[in-house]
Protein backbone atom coordinates (compact mmCIF):
# COMPACT_ATOMS: atom_id res chain seq x y z
CA UNK A 1 0.00 0.00 0.00
CA UNK A 2 1.33 3.30 -0.77
CA UNK A 3 0.82 6.22 1.65
CA UNK A 4 -1.14 8.97 -0.43
CA UNK A 5 -0.81 11.32 2.61
CA UNK A 6 2.34 13.00 3.95
CA UNK A 7 3.18 13.37 7.54
CA UNK A 8 1.77 16.70 7.74
CA UNK A 9 -1.94 16.32 6.72
CA UNK A 10 -2.08 13.09 9.09
CA UNK A 11 -0.58 15.45 11.54
CA UNK A 12 -3.84 18.14 11.02
CA UNK A 13 -6.12 15.32 10.99
CA UNK A 14 -5.28 13.45 14.00
CA UNK A 15 -5.34 17.70 15.34
CA UNK A 16 -8.72 18.26 14.00
CA UNK A 17 -10.69 15.53 15.02
CA UNK A 18 -9.61 16.33 18.71
CA UNK A 19 -10.23 20.14 18.41
CA UNK A 20 -13.62 18.89 16.98
CA UNK A 21 -14.72 16.56 19.51
CA UNK A 22 -13.84 19.23 22.26
CA UNK A 23 -15.84 21.67 20.20
CA UNK A 24 -19.03 19.26 19.94
CA UNK A 25 -18.59 19.31 24.37
CA UNK A 26 -18.12 22.35 25.10
CA UNK A 27 -18.19 21.58 28.55
CA UNK A 28 -14.24 20.27 27.95
CA UNK A 29 -13.09 23.99 27.32
CA UNK A 30 -14.98 25.84 29.30
CA UNK A 31 -14.79 24.03 32.43
CA UNK A 32 -10.88 24.19 33.34
CA UNK A 33 -11.33 27.67 32.54
CA UNK A 34 -14.15 28.27 34.90
CA UNK A 35 -12.12 25.80 37.24
CA UNK A 36 -8.93 28.27 37.05
CA UNK A 37 -11.17 31.61 37.69
CA UNK A 38 -12.80 29.75 40.58
CA UNK A 39 -9.48 28.70 42.29
CA UNK A 40 -8.02 32.01 41.71
CA UNK A 41 -11.18 33.86 43.45
CA UNK A 42 -10.78 31.69 46.52
CA UNK A 43 -7.78 32.55 47.43
CA UNK A 44 -8.72 36.69 48.25
CA UNK A 45 -11.58 35.07 49.87
CA UNK A 46 -9.09 32.90 52.10
CA UNK A 47 -6.44 35.31 52.61
CA UNK A 48 -8.32 38.59 52.55
CA UNK A 49 -8.19 41.03 50.15
CA UNK A 50 -5.56 43.19 51.07
CA UNK A 51 -4.25 44.51 46.83
CA UNK A 52 -0.66 44.36 48.09
CA UNK A 53 -0.64 40.69 49.41
CA UNK A 54 -2.18 39.89 46.68
CA UNK A 55 -0.14 41.08 44.32
CA UNK A 56 3.00 39.32 46.05
CA UNK A 57 1.31 36.12 45.95
CA UNK A 58 -0.61 36.49 42.49
CA UNK A 59 2.32 34.92 40.32
CA UNK A 60 2.28 31.32 42.57
CA UNK A 61 -1.45 31.76 42.72
CA UNK A 62 -2.05 31.91 38.88
CA UNK A 63 0.59 29.31 37.89
CA UNK A 64 -0.75 26.59 40.77
CA UNK A 65 -4.30 27.16 39.60
CA UNK A 66 -2.64 26.77 35.83
CA UNK A 67 -1.41 23.91 37.35
CA UNK A 68 -4.25 22.14 38.37
CA UNK A 69 -6.68 23.07 35.72
CA UNK A 70 -4.58 21.63 32.96
CA UNK A 71 -4.64 18.19 34.75
CA UNK A 72 -8.51 18.04 34.40
CA UNK A 73 -8.32 17.43 31.09
CA UNK A 74 -5.21 15.84 30.91
CA UNK A 75 -7.08 12.26 31.48
CA UNK A 76 -9.21 12.66 28.46
CA UNK A 77 -6.20 12.89 26.06
CA UNK A 78 -6.24 8.89 25.29
CA UNK A 79 -9.24 7.76 27.47
CA UNK A 80 -12.08 7.85 24.91
CA UNK A 81 -9.82 6.99 22.63
CA UNK A 82 -8.58 3.70 24.41
CA UNK A 83 -11.90 2.65 25.11
CA UNK A 84 -13.32 2.54 21.62
CA UNK A 85 -10.43 1.05 20.43
CA UNK A 86 -9.62 4.21 18.14
CA UNK A 87 -6.11 3.70 19.96
CA UNK A 88 -5.55 0.40 18.74
CA UNK A 89 -6.22 1.30 15.27
CA UNK A 90 -4.15 4.66 15.76
CA UNK A 91 -1.24 2.12 16.89
CA UNK A 92 -1.19 -0.12 13.78
CA UNK A 93 -1.11 2.64 11.19
CA UNK A 94 1.70 2.67 8.86
CA UNK A 95 2.60 6.37 10.47
CA UNK A 96 4.92 6.71 13.63
CA UNK A 97 3.04 7.02 16.50
CA UNK A 98 5.11 9.73 17.96
CA UNK A 99 3.82 12.30 15.02
CA UNK A 100 0.04 11.04 15.71
CA UNK A 101 1.01 11.82 20.03
CA UNK A 102 2.20 14.69 19.14
CA UNK A 103 -0.98 16.02 17.27
CA UNK A 104 -2.96 14.93 20.05
CA UNK A 105 -0.98 16.85 22.73
CA UNK A 106 -1.20 19.95 20.55
CA UNK A 107 -4.78 19.51 20.58
CA UNK A 108 -4.90 19.23 24.42
CA UNK A 109 -2.75 22.42 24.69
CA UNK A 110 -5.01 24.51 21.90
CA UNK A 111 -7.94 23.25 23.55
CA UNK A 112 -7.10 23.68 27.54
CA UNK A 113 -3.98 25.92 27.80
CA UNK A 114 -4.55 28.37 24.91
CA UNK A 115 -7.79 29.85 26.09
CA UNK A 116 -5.52 30.04 29.87
CA UNK A 117 -3.15 31.92 28.16
CA UNK A 118 -5.06 34.41 26.65
CA UNK A 119 -7.71 34.83 29.54
CA UNK A 120 -4.76 35.37 32.44
CA UNK A 121 -4.28 39.10 32.36
CA UNK A 122 -8.15 39.31 33.19
CA UNK A 123 -7.49 36.78 36.00
CA UNK A 124 -4.45 38.70 36.45
CA UNK A 125 -6.07 42.02 37.21
CA UNK A 126 -8.51 39.98 39.89
CA UNK A 127 -4.96 39.13 41.85
CA UNK A 128 -4.03 42.97 41.61
CA UNK A 129 -0.89 42.48 38.92
CA UNK A 130 0.91 45.31 37.98
CA UNK A 131 0.98 45.29 34.20
CA UNK A 132 5.23 44.69 33.98
CA UNK A 133 4.38 41.12 35.93
CA UNK A 134 1.12 40.71 33.76
CA UNK A 135 3.13 40.86 30.73
CA UNK A 136 5.29 38.24 32.34
CA UNK A 137 2.43 36.06 33.26
CA UNK A 138 1.55 35.74 29.89
CA UNK A 139 4.47 35.00 28.70
CA UNK A 140 5.47 32.35 30.82
CA UNK A 141 2.17 31.01 30.36
CA UNK A 142 2.69 30.38 26.49
CA UNK A 143 6.16 28.83 27.32
CA UNK A 144 4.93 26.72 30.26
CA UNK A 145 1.24 24.99 28.91
CA UNK A 146 2.86 23.59 26.26
CA UNK A 147 5.58 21.96 28.66
CA UNK A 148 2.64 20.50 31.27
CA UNK A 149 0.75 19.44 28.42
CA UNK A 150 3.89 17.60 27.06
CA UNK A 151 4.96 16.19 30.22
CA UNK A 152 0.95 15.38 31.39
CA UNK A 153 0.62 13.38 28.71
CA UNK A 154 3.46 11.14 29.75
CA UNK A 155 1.64 10.44 32.67
CA UNK A 156 -1.74 10.18 30.34
CA UNK A 157 -0.22 7.77 28.51
CA UNK A 158 0.85 5.36 31.19
CA UNK A 159 -2.50 5.49 33.27
CA UNK A 160 -4.90 5.10 30.36
CA UNK A 161 -5.21 1.52 30.81
CA UNK A 162 -6.34 1.76 34.39
CA UNK A 163 -9.18 1.37 35.48
CA UNK A 164 -9.02 4.81 38.13
CA UNK A 165 -5.73 6.43 37.24
CA UNK A 166 -6.83 9.85 37.56
CA UNK A 167 -5.08 9.94 41.33
CA UNK A 168 -2.54 8.31 40.34
CA UNK A 169 -2.04 10.87 37.54
CA UNK A 170 -1.95 13.41 39.68
CA UNK A 171 0.53 12.16 41.74
CA UNK A 172 2.77 10.86 39.01
CA UNK A 173 2.72 14.12 36.98
CA UNK A 174 2.64 17.14 39.53
CA UNK A 175 5.93 16.47 41.07
CA UNK A 176 7.08 16.38 37.16
CA UNK A 177 5.87 20.26 37.18
CA UNK A 178 7.40 21.70 40.03
CA UNK A 179 10.68 22.98 38.20
CA UNK A 180 8.18 24.47 35.84
CA UNK A 181 6.42 26.28 38.58
CA UNK A 182 9.51 27.79 39.68
CA UNK A 183 10.89 29.33 36.65
CA UNK A 184 7.80 30.58 35.76
CA UNK A 185 6.63 32.29 39.35
CA UNK A 186 10.66 33.05 39.98
CA UNK A 187 10.45 34.95 36.36
CA UNK A 188 7.22 36.83 37.07
CA UNK A 189 8.11 37.88 40.57
CA UNK A 190 11.69 39.16 38.65
CA UNK A 191 9.87 41.30 36.20
CA UNK A 192 7.92 42.69 39.21
CA UNK A 193 11.02 44.27 39.94
CA UNK A 194 11.35 45.47 36.91
CA UNK A 195 14.57 43.21 36.47
CA UNK A 196 15.23 41.69 33.36
CA UNK A 197 13.44 37.80 33.58
CA UNK A 198 14.96 36.14 29.85
CA UNK A 199 16.97 33.73 32.04
CA UNK A 200 13.85 32.33 33.52
CA UNK A 201 12.49 32.52 30.03
CA UNK A 202 15.47 30.79 28.50
CA UNK A 203 15.42 27.93 31.28
CA UNK A 204 11.51 27.46 30.18
CA UNK A 205 12.74 27.64 26.39
CA UNK A 206 15.09 25.12 27.01
CA UNK A 207 12.66 22.47 28.88
CA UNK A 208 9.93 23.24 26.19
CA UNK A 209 12.46 21.84 23.18
CA UNK A 210 13.49 19.10 25.03
CA UNK A 211 10.33 18.18 26.07
CA UNK A 212 8.76 18.33 22.34
CA UNK A 213 11.76 15.95 21.40
CA UNK A 214 11.20 13.84 24.12
CA UNK A 215 7.76 14.02 25.37
CA UNK A 216 6.31 11.78 21.74
CA UNK A 217 8.40 8.84 22.06
CA UNK A 218 8.30 8.77 25.87
CA UNK A 219 4.32 8.55 25.18
CA UNK A 220 4.27 6.54 22.44
CA UNK A 221 6.09 3.83 24.50
CA UNK A 222 3.77 4.32 27.44
CA UNK A 223 0.82 3.92 24.95
CA UNK A 224 1.72 0.62 23.85
CA UNK A 225 2.74 -0.70 27.20
CA UNK A 226 -0.69 0.26 28.59
CA UNK A 227 -2.48 -1.31 25.24
CA UNK A 228 -0.89 -4.35 26.03
CA UNK B 1 -8.42 -19.42 8.14
CA UNK B 2 -11.29 -19.46 10.44
CA UNK B 3 -10.41 -19.84 14.45
CA UNK B 4 -12.27 -21.44 16.56
CA UNK B 5 -12.83 -22.78 19.76
CA UNK B 6 -14.96 -22.22 23.57
CA UNK B 7 -15.02 -18.93 25.16
CA UNK B 8 -11.93 -18.22 26.75
CA UNK B 9 -9.76 -20.77 24.90
CA UNK B 10 -7.53 -17.67 23.54
CA UNK B 11 -9.04 -16.08 20.28
CA UNK B 12 -8.15 -12.75 20.95
CA UNK B 13 -5.29 -13.54 22.59
CA UNK B 14 -3.98 -15.31 19.76
CA UNK B 15 -5.09 -11.87 17.96
CA UNK B 16 -3.19 -9.73 19.89
CA UNK B 17 -0.04 -11.43 20.28
CA UNK B 18 -0.36 -11.36 15.91
CA UNK B 19 -0.79 -7.77 15.97
CA UNK B 20 1.63 -7.25 18.32
CA UNK B 21 -0.23 -5.77 21.38
CA UNK B 22 1.03 -8.74 23.45
CA UNK B 23 4.42 -9.46 23.77
CA UNK B 24 5.72 -12.94 22.72
CA UNK B 25 7.48 -14.68 25.38
CA UNK B 26 8.92 -17.07 22.96
CA UNK B 27 8.45 -17.71 19.18
CA UNK B 28 8.51 -16.02 16.44
CA UNK B 29 6.14 -14.21 14.06
CA UNK B 30 6.84 -14.38 10.40
CA UNK B 31 4.69 -12.46 7.70
CA UNK B 32 5.66 -13.45 3.93
CA UNK B 33 8.71 -14.54 5.29
CA UNK B 34 9.48 -11.80 7.10
CA UNK B 35 10.33 -11.16 10.96
CA UNK B 36 7.15 -9.21 11.72
CA UNK B 37 9.02 -7.85 14.71
CA UNK B 38 11.97 -6.30 12.65
CA UNK B 39 9.54 -4.70 10.85
CA UNK B 40 6.22 -3.63 12.03
CA UNK B 41 5.34 -0.57 10.20
CA UNK B 42 5.05 -2.43 6.91
CA UNK B 43 3.17 -5.60 8.24
CA UNK B 44 0.79 -2.60 9.51
CA UNK B 45 0.47 -1.05 5.74
CA UNK B 46 -0.36 -4.44 5.02
CA UNK B 47 -3.06 -5.46 7.72
CA UNK B 48 -6.61 -4.42 8.52
CA UNK B 49 -7.55 -5.34 11.95
CA UNK B 50 -10.77 -5.17 13.74
CA UNK B 51 -10.97 -6.21 16.97
CA UNK B 52 -13.78 -6.34 19.21
CA UNK B 53 -13.58 -2.49 20.45
CA UNK B 54 -13.66 -1.07 16.59
CA UNK B 55 -12.42 2.27 16.96
CA UNK B 56 -15.76 3.66 16.01
CA UNK B 57 -15.64 7.20 17.80
CA UNK B 58 -19.53 7.21 18.86
CA UNK B 59 -19.47 11.08 19.14
CA UNK B 60 -18.40 11.53 15.14
CA UNK B 61 -20.64 10.69 12.47
CA UNK B 62 -20.29 7.78 9.89
CA UNK B 63 -18.56 9.68 7.10
CA UNK B 64 -16.41 11.48 9.91
CA UNK B 65 -14.98 7.99 11.57
CA UNK B 66 -14.14 6.76 8.11
CA UNK B 67 -12.57 9.54 6.77
CA UNK B 68 -10.42 9.77 10.06
CA UNK B 69 -9.41 6.12 9.58
CA UNK B 70 -8.95 6.88 6.13
CA UNK B 71 -6.31 9.45 6.73
CA UNK B 72 -4.61 7.61 9.47
CA UNK B 73 -4.28 4.54 7.54
CA UNK B 74 -2.39 6.09 4.38
CA UNK B 75 -5.67 6.22 1.93
CA UNK B 76 -5.02 9.73 1.08
CA UNK B 77 -6.49 13.11 1.40
CA UNK B 78 -10.69 12.53 0.89
CA UNK B 79 -11.58 14.36 -2.19
CA UNK B 80 -15.50 14.75 -3.38
CA UNK B 81 -14.82 12.03 -5.18
CA UNK B 82 -13.70 9.53 -2.35
CA UNK B 83 -16.57 11.10 0.10
CA UNK B 84 -19.49 9.59 -3.02
CA UNK B 85 -17.42 6.14 -2.69
CA UNK B 86 -18.35 6.48 1.21
CA UNK B 87 -21.98 7.53 0.37
CA UNK B 88 -21.79 4.37 -1.85
CA UNK B 89 -20.57 1.74 0.46
CA UNK B 90 -22.71 3.21 3.28
CA UNK B 91 -25.88 2.79 1.47
CA UNK B 92 -24.82 -0.89 -0.10
CA UNK B 93 -24.58 -1.64 4.23
CA UNK B 94 -28.05 -0.29 4.54
CA UNK B 95 -27.06 2.70 6.35
CA UNK B 96 -28.51 5.41 3.77
CA UNK B 97 -29.89 8.79 5.83
CA UNK B 98 -27.62 7.92 8.53
CA UNK B 99 -24.15 9.06 7.22
CA UNK B 100 -24.12 12.47 8.68
CA UNK B 101 -25.79 11.63 12.79
CA UNK B 102 -23.55 10.70 15.63
CA UNK B 103 -23.06 7.00 16.00
CA UNK B 104 -23.57 6.71 19.51
CA UNK B 105 -27.66 7.12 18.06
CA UNK B 106 -27.38 4.28 15.94
CA UNK B 107 -27.70 0.41 17.30
CA UNK B 108 -25.28 -2.13 18.10
CA UNK B 109 -25.24 -3.83 14.91
CA UNK B 110 -25.19 -0.58 12.81
CA UNK B 111 -22.18 0.85 14.88
CA UNK B 112 -20.76 -2.47 13.66
CA UNK B 113 -21.66 -1.89 9.96
CA UNK B 114 -19.84 1.37 10.33
CA UNK B 115 -16.73 -0.12 11.40
CA UNK B 116 -16.97 -2.70 8.63
CA UNK B 117 -17.19 -0.66 5.70
CA UNK B 118 -13.08 -0.36 5.98
CA UNK B 119 -13.74 -3.91 4.63
CA UNK B 120 -14.72 -2.22 1.63
CA UNK B 121 -12.18 0.64 1.10
CA UNK B 122 -9.16 -1.96 2.35
CA UNK B 123 -7.02 -3.00 0.14
CA UNK B 124 -4.62 -4.54 2.52
CA UNK B 125 -3.53 -8.22 1.85
CA UNK B 126 -4.21 -9.25 5.58
CA UNK B 127 -7.35 -8.99 7.34
CA UNK B 128 -7.93 -9.98 10.88
CA UNK B 129 -11.42 -9.78 12.09
CA UNK B 130 -12.13 -10.79 15.45
CA UNK B 131 -16.12 -11.89 15.65
CA UNK B 132 -16.85 -10.35 12.57
CA UNK B 133 -20.57 -11.38 12.56
CA UNK B 134 -21.45 -10.31 16.09
CA UNK B 135 -24.82 -8.05 16.10
CA UNK B 136 -24.90 -8.30 12.36
CA UNK B 137 -28.39 -9.22 10.73
CA UNK B 138 -28.21 -12.20 8.45
CA UNK B 139 -28.35 -9.68 5.43
CA UNK B 140 -25.22 -8.23 6.68
CA UNK B 141 -23.69 -11.62 7.23
CA UNK B 142 -24.29 -12.41 3.42
CA UNK B 143 -22.93 -8.71 2.33
CA UNK B 144 -19.56 -9.45 4.65
CA UNK B 145 -19.09 -12.99 2.98
CA UNK B 146 -19.39 -11.94 -0.40
CA UNK B 147 -16.80 -9.16 0.43
CA UNK B 148 -14.85 -11.77 1.63
CA UNK B 149 -14.77 -13.76 -1.26
CA UNK B 150 -13.87 -10.77 -3.01
CA UNK B 151 -10.53 -10.34 -0.96
CA UNK B 152 -9.35 -13.77 -1.55
CA UNK B 153 -10.40 -13.77 -5.21
CA UNK B 154 -7.68 -10.67 -4.87
CA UNK B 155 -5.20 -12.56 -3.71
CA UNK B 156 -5.72 -11.23 0.12
CA UNK B 157 -6.06 -13.33 3.22
CA UNK B 158 -8.11 -13.10 6.08
CA UNK B 159 -7.97 -14.21 9.89
CA UNK B 160 -10.89 -14.31 11.63
CA UNK B 161 -12.24 -15.77 14.58
CA UNK B 162 -16.23 -16.44 14.49
CA UNK B 163 -18.36 -19.38 15.72
CA UNK B 164 -20.24 -19.68 12.61
CA UNK B 165 -20.22 -22.58 10.59
CA UNK B 166 -18.53 -20.98 7.56
CA UNK B 167 -17.16 -24.42 5.81
CA UNK B 168 -20.36 -24.04 3.53
CA UNK B 169 -19.40 -21.41 2.07
CA UNK B 170 -15.66 -20.90 1.46
CA UNK B 171 -14.25 -23.83 -0.30
CA UNK B 172 -10.78 -23.86 0.89
CA UNK B 173 -11.32 -23.07 4.35
CA UNK B 174 -8.45 -23.67 7.24
CA UNK B 175 -10.06 -24.23 10.42
CA UNK B 176 -7.58 -23.79 13.56
CA UNK B 177 -9.53 -25.52 16.93
CA UNK B 178 -8.39 -23.53 20.04
CA UNK B 179 -8.73 -25.70 23.61
CA UNK B 180 -9.76 -24.81 26.56
CA UNK B 181 -7.58 -26.23 28.84
CA UNK B 182 -6.75 -25.18 32.62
Amino acid sequence: MQRQYSYCQLFFSVYKKDVLLAFRQRSEIINPLLFFLIVISLFPLGIGPEPQLLSRMAPGIIWVAALLSTMLGLDKIFRDDYQDGSLEQLLMSPYPTSLIVIAKIAAHWSITGLPLVLLSPIFGLLLNMDSNSMQAAVVTLLIGTPLLSLIGAIGAGLTVGLQKGGILLSLLVLPLYIPVLIFATSAIDTSAMSLDYSAQLAILGAMLAVGLVMAPFAVSSALKVSVS
Amino acid sequence: MQIEGPNGAGKTSLFRIISGFTRLEQGNRFWLGKNITEDEESFFSELLYIGHKTGVNTQLNAIENIQFWQQTHGYGQPSNQNALDIYEILANLGLVGLEDIPVRMLSAGQQRRVALARLWISDAKLWMLDEPFTAVDKKGVTLLQQQFKLQLQRGGSILLTSHQDLTEHFDDLNVLSLEYRI
